[in-house]
């Protein structure tokens, strides 16, 4: 096998599937980092995201693309308005009974999918793209796309957290939430911010899942191991490292049907997952250990 | 004729209950008394349901097996495989937070699934395995499912007698230290990690044991014999109503979740085809949506956990620390 194959046919797909996983593991640990629980509807926020993208293409006929910015603000309100209905007054229990309620979300939201867009597999288009050259490595337009918009919305979301005055609050509750109320940070507006984000990149993740394959009602739920496994490998915490290590998976996940049989490239996420417990819990940019 | 039915259908039921109390009671030991969230419950109820099979079963072409041993035999070797699968779980994530083993167990329960539809020389891919004996043999019908909920009952009686027992033991108070204070109970000398992974593996050895109980009362098991999701969720939801902590709380909310859920099937199969379908994924919306009633309105659930004489004494007043 030559480099370009590889290139062409592991290491692309690879990058933009794990551009994919990016944009979902940078909600997971901000969640993670600033409320402090495993939120576990993750992936089915992603699925509702794709779904609303699909329902502006087929009742207003925009294209895909322009689809995407309501999908987003749509999944942000419902972010919102799940946190306040279903987990704000868990804040005061442990931790983990919100982790539980968030399985029973996840639940819900799939059973909202499938009732109101059914379970079989549909797509924004039809038809077949072709890739296009460029020096020998072949990448179609939704690729660079997606790959484009990752970059972009992480890079406005560290602009934001780096630059801004309620960037810096939401960074001050993960380093040290009992300090950061002590200086006077609202904490509800920091935990709307939150999940005003998380939601946002969900649904971009699931419509960048959509693009590049088809929508069915359970990608979101597939995607959340391998996002987790993100998260996690990057360490909690750190977006940067959320990126990181969204690529790592994603390309490791599609390099392992070389050696391993492709009915378990799933089980790619789980191993690092597992191995980074195991030897480096804090991942790889020194995240946190909850 | 009609009454017929309606016995046979309570019997169904009854035995069902049995094998979702097993089940909620084995979650009871490692969320009720050791507080980790197993997300991945279908996972050790297939290996044990499979584990089973393999070795009552008589030889068959093209996968392992054959082993035709005894029932009995069977079950040991469910309740050995699920642990045997959690230990290494346990060992790498209960040093942490509980999020880590929700997000491990989701994914051990994935690799399963996977193992199961893509290895025919273990599983019989697709297809699955069939004929699995019943403990009893070839008797009529009713008799044979008679004598398989008196095997269930007593199965189910056994475990809930030994599992109460250890509640009540040192151990159960020790678990209870580790989950409502881990610092403290490290502090007085318990090995916490150790102490979790005892619980987290006898939790997951009864679901294996439900698995297996499941496949011989199914006398087949194939992949799409239970929904994962749904299965591990209806026993969060089962054991969240009847009540954490509390075996009896644990088998009677199989019994009401277990009712509610077969009942409402039956409504929803009434419906004319197009809306069957949608019905069945409303269904799943309420049970989500009745977990989130209950963790806001009753999180103690229908029978609390009961206050134990060191508590009770607390109470009083009378501290004796």
């Amino acid at each position: 096998m030559d480099l370009f194959e590889l290139l062409n046919f592991y290491v692309v797909p690879g990058i933009v599937l794990g551009s994919i996983y990016a944009l979902g593991a940078v909600g997971i640990t901000l969640i993670f980092a600033i409320l402090r629980y495993a939120h576990l509807a993750h992936g089915d926020m992603a699925t509702l995201g794709a779904f609303l993208a699909l329902a502006a293409v087929t009742s207003l006929g925009v294209s895909p693309y322009a689809a995407l910015p309501i999908a987003i603000v749509g999944t942000a309100v419902v972010a919102v308005g799940i946190d306040k209905v279903f987990y704000e007054h868990l804040r005061e229990r442990p931790k983990i009974v919100t982790v539980m309620a968030s399985l029973g979300i996840a639940l819900m939201i799939r059973a909202v999918v499938q009732v109101v867009w059914g379970v079989d597999t549909q797509t924004y288009s039809r038809g077949i793209v072709r890739p296009e050259d460029y020096f020998g490595i072949r990448i179609r337009d939704r690729e660079i796309f997606t790959i484009l918009a990752m970059v972009a919305l992480v890079g406005a979301l560290q602009l934001f957290l780096t630059r801004s005055k309620w960037g810096k609050a939401m960074r001050a509750m993960s380093d040290n939430p009992n300090l950061a109320l002590l200086s006077g940070i609202d904490n509800k507006k920091v935990v709307i911010l939150t999940w005003v984000i998380a939601g946002g990149l969900c649904a971009a993740s699931g419509f960048f899942l959509g693009v590049n394959t088809e929508l069915k009602s359970m990608m979101g739920w597939h995607m959340l191991l391998p996002m987790f496994a993100a998260a996690i490998l990057g360490g909690v915490g750190r977006v940067e490292g959320a990126v990181l290590g969204g690529l790592i998976v994603g390309i490791a996940e599609e390099l392992s049907v070389l050696v391993i049989p492709s009915e378990y490239k799933a089980a790619m996420a789980f191993a690092i997952l597992l191995f980074m417990l195991l030897v480096r819990p804090t991942g790889l940019l020194k995240g946190k250990v909850l | 004729m009609e009454l017929l039915g309606l016995v046979n259908y309570a019997l169904f039921m009854a035995i069902f209950i049995c094998i979702y109390a097993l089940l909620a009671l084995g979650l009871n030991i490692q969320w009720g008394f050791a507080g980790l969230f197993n997300a991945g419950i279908a996972g050790f109820f297939a290996v044990g349901a499979y584990t089973s099979a393999i070795i009552s079963t008589p030889a068959a072409e093209g996968r392992i097996g054959g082993f035709d041993l005894h029932f009995v035999f069977g079950w040991i070797a469910a309740m050995l495989a699920a642990a045997l699968v959690a230990w290494p779980i346990g060992k790498i994530c209960l040093r942490f937070r509980s999020d880590y083993l929700a997000i491990a167990t989701i994914g051990i329960a994935e690799i399963i699934r996977l193992v199961i539809k893509s290895e025919p020389a273990l599983t019989n891919g697709a297809r699955g395995i069939s004929s699995i004996p019943r403990p009893v043999g070839d008797i009529g019908y009713m008799e044979s499912q008679i004598a398989y909920l008196i095997i269930v009952l007593a199965v189910l009686i056994a475990a809930y007698v030994l599992v109460e027992r250890q509640f009540n033991a040192p151990w159960g108070r020790m678990m209870r230290a580790i989950r409502d204070n881990e610092d403290a109970a490290k502090a007085m000398g318990k090995n916490v990690e150790f102490r979790r992974l005892e619980a987290f593996i006898f939790g997951a050895a009864l679901m294996g044991l439900g698995g297996a109980l499941f496949a011989h009362f199914n006398r087949s098991i194939t992949p799409e014999a239970i929904d994962p999701m749904v299965a591990t969720f209806l026993i969060w939801i089962m054991l969240i109503l009847g009540g954490s902590g509390n075996n009896r709380g644990a088998i009677l909310g199989a019994a009401v979740v277990w009712i509610i859920w077969s009942v409402s099937e039956i409504a929803t199969d009434r419906l004319p085809h197009e809306y069957a379908i949608q019905a069945k994924y409303i269904r799943l919306f309420l049970i989500g949506l009745m977990l989130q009633l209950v963790l806001r309105f009753r999180p103690e659930g229908l029978l609390p956990e009961p206050l134990r004489g060191d508590q009770r004494a607390t109470k009083s007043g009378a501290d004796q620390h």
